[in-house]
């Protein structure tokens, strides 16, 4: 175990019980870490439990067996370390713009003087080029904008890790590229550790440093854990010209279509729930998923 | 097109009251005699028995002008006080209203907070919830014999009817908006780590306020409605009294202005809360 592993997932399951007092489990013996400034995606269908993941990340659910674990201590409820972008925005809608910021920012600040949360809410809402419309009520906002003041109001309280729940999925596909891209610059710019639920390959593979692949549920597992080969630089604008893309991007919807059905039902050999194996799939030397496992 | 729409309504509505008037208008209008020559054939003892509604037709219905010129008058001086059964119609509808707000505002303090904790506590919710389905349907009259025997005044036992009446609307509706506050509202206060005090106040209050408000309009109307046969029953002042007492003095006319205030001043405080309620009320 290295110290360098600043978000660890350990051995988490979580059941429901349904009507009946049949448990089902979502999933069980979970496990995954990521390192500080990490962007990371989770894929897999719905119904693996992505969000539940989510949110005993975020603290907002807890795991029935296991831990969740940031910087050293455990989550144990929500917490303004943490910030979470929904993916319907959940403005608060009788709150302006600068409103929906501003709650958060005094709430982290709970000693700000009016002006100085003001000040510090209007940065986030520049930054996020919302400035301008920082009077305007959630209805008045197209659904990206809307999107933005979710992002500005989360990256306001500067927390240690940054969960999204989907935050693109209900955006039109223009829109969809330029939030991604500023999402991108902004956490690049500030180091920001990331874990992002996504349906959308190509965004996982534009975003994301590792992309965590889940199994169907119920019982779902990590298959693994996708190395993005990618060069940190890239642009969406040429990125389908780089010559891993498309290896990534066939891994990733080969698991989707055929493996995450089948690979719960036939462990690879050595599979292990404690190191789910890492791939890093690149165009000529074609990794095999079990192979190249990380020693940690 | 909406104002067309709007000019059309309009003017199909003042049709609609014109025709009502002018067929109110002819059915008290009588067949014109004088009140001095008797119609052919009628004996002098049963003209004389039966008044002027033998003689002339005239109907103890008053006309709508007959309405119109009492209402001029009573608008113009309408806070005179000469005595307890002549009191002007202002000075009655200030009654009224006084009792209403005072019985509702005390509602508001004990249905609002009440509904809060019904909403936010499941085992409140389940405990409470026999009893107010219980009182809920009781006709707020029948408390009034309960209320005169232990409060022993008839003021304030109206006041309690208006209580009673106006706070189960308020109370369901207010733990209804509360219990179905959207739950991404409140993780937003979860993973914001605010306080359960500053959440009621910031996100389930704000949240709830169309809730509650409607549940307000309607325990308004119900309030008003419930007034006036209250202070039928306990006499005295108020409009209600009004209309029994004009009743009694045989004044179809001053019962008519009654119902014509009741109704407007009824309209005007829904669309007071109506206006209240738009204020806080805002789309996603």
């Amino acid at each position: 175990m290295t110290d360098s592993r600043y978000v660890s997932i350990e051995g988490i399951a979580r059941r429901y019980t349904a009507a009946g007092g049949r448990t089902t489990t979502v999933f069980e013996d979970l496990w995954f870490s990521m390192n500080k400034g990490d962007f990371a995606c989770i894929i897999g269908h719905s119904g693996c439990g992505k969000t539940t993941v989510l949110n005993i990340l975020a603290g907002l659910d807890a795991p029935d067996t296991g831990a969740a674990i940031m910087d050293g201590q455990a989550i144990a409820g929500p917490s303004l370390e943490r910030a979470v972008i929904f993916q319907g925005h959940a403005l608060l809608p009788w709150r302006t713009v600068l409103g929906n910021v501003t709650y958060a920012v005094s709430s982290r600040h709970r000693r700000w003087s009016a002006q100085k949360v003001r000040d510090h809410a209007m940065r986030f809402i520049e930054l996020v080029g919302l400035k301008g419309a920082e009077n305007k009520r959630p209805s008045e906002l197209s659904g990206g904008m809307k999107q933005r003041v979710g992002i500005a109001r989360a990256l306001s309280i500067e927390p240690k890790m940054l969960l999204m729940d989907e935050p693109f999925s209900a955006l039109d596909a223009l829109t969809r590229g330029t939030l991604q891209d500023e999402v991108r610059r902004i956490c690049l710019e500030t180091g920001q550790t990331v874990f992002m639920i996504t349906h959308d390959v190509d965004e996982a593979i534009y975003l994301a440093d590792r992309i965590v692949l889940m199994t169907n549920g119920p019982q779902a597992v990590v298959a693994e854990i996708v190395d993005n080969p990618l060069p940190r630089d890239r642009r969406r604008l040429d990125i389908h010209k780089q010559p891993d893309f498309y290896a990534v991007r066939n891994h990733l919807i080969d698991f989707l279509v055929e493996r995450s059905k089948t690979f719960k039902s036939a462990l690879p050999p050595g599979y292990d729930h404690r190191h789910p194996p890492v791939v890093r799939p690149t165009t000529g030397l074609s990794t095999p998923p079990d192979g190249d496992m990380r020693a940690a | 097109m909406a104002t067309s729409l709007n000019l059309r309504a309009a003017l199909v509505s003042f049709l609609l009251l014109a025709a009502f008037l002018l067929v109110w208008q002819g059915a008290t209008a009588g067949f014109g005699g004088t009140s001095g020559g008797l119609p052919a054939g009628m004996d002098p003892e049963y003209a004389k028995l039966m008044g002027l509604t033998a003689t002339t037709g005239k109907s103890a219905m008053p006309s709508p002008l007959d309405v119109g010129g009492a209402l001029m008058k009573m608008l113009s001086d309408p806070f005179y006080d000469k005595g307890p059964n002549d009191k002007g119609i202002g000075i009655q509808l200030a009654y009224s209203l006084g009792r209403v707000l005072l019985g509702y505002a005390i509602a508001v303090l004990v249905a609002v907070p009440l509904g809060f904790l019904i909403g936010m506590s499941a085992l409140m919710s389940r405990a409470l919830d026999p009893f107010i389905q219980v009182l809920k349907p009781i006709s707020p009259l029948a408390w009034m014999p309960l209320a005169l025997y232990t409060i022993k005044d008839s003021g304030i036992s109206a006041i309690f009817v208006i209580f009673i009446c106006s706070v189960w609307p308020m109370l369901l509706n207010t733990a209804f908006g509360v219990a179905s506050v959207r739950k991404e509202w409140l993780n937003v206060a979860r993973t914001l780590e605010v306080g359960p005090l500053k959440r009621a106040f910031t996100v389930i209050l704000p949240a709830a306020a169309p809730t509650i408000l409607t549940g307000m309009r309607i325990s308004i109307g119900i309030a008003w409605l419930v007034i006036v046969a209250a202070e039928m029953l306990v006499g005295g002042t108020g409009i209600g009294y009004f209309v029994w007492n004009e009743w009694n003095n045989l004044s179809i006319t001053n019962v008519i202005i009654a119902i014509l205030i009741i109704g407007v001043t009824g309209m005007v405080l829904d669309q007071i809360l109506a206006a209240v309620a738009r204020l806080v009320t805002f789309p996603e």
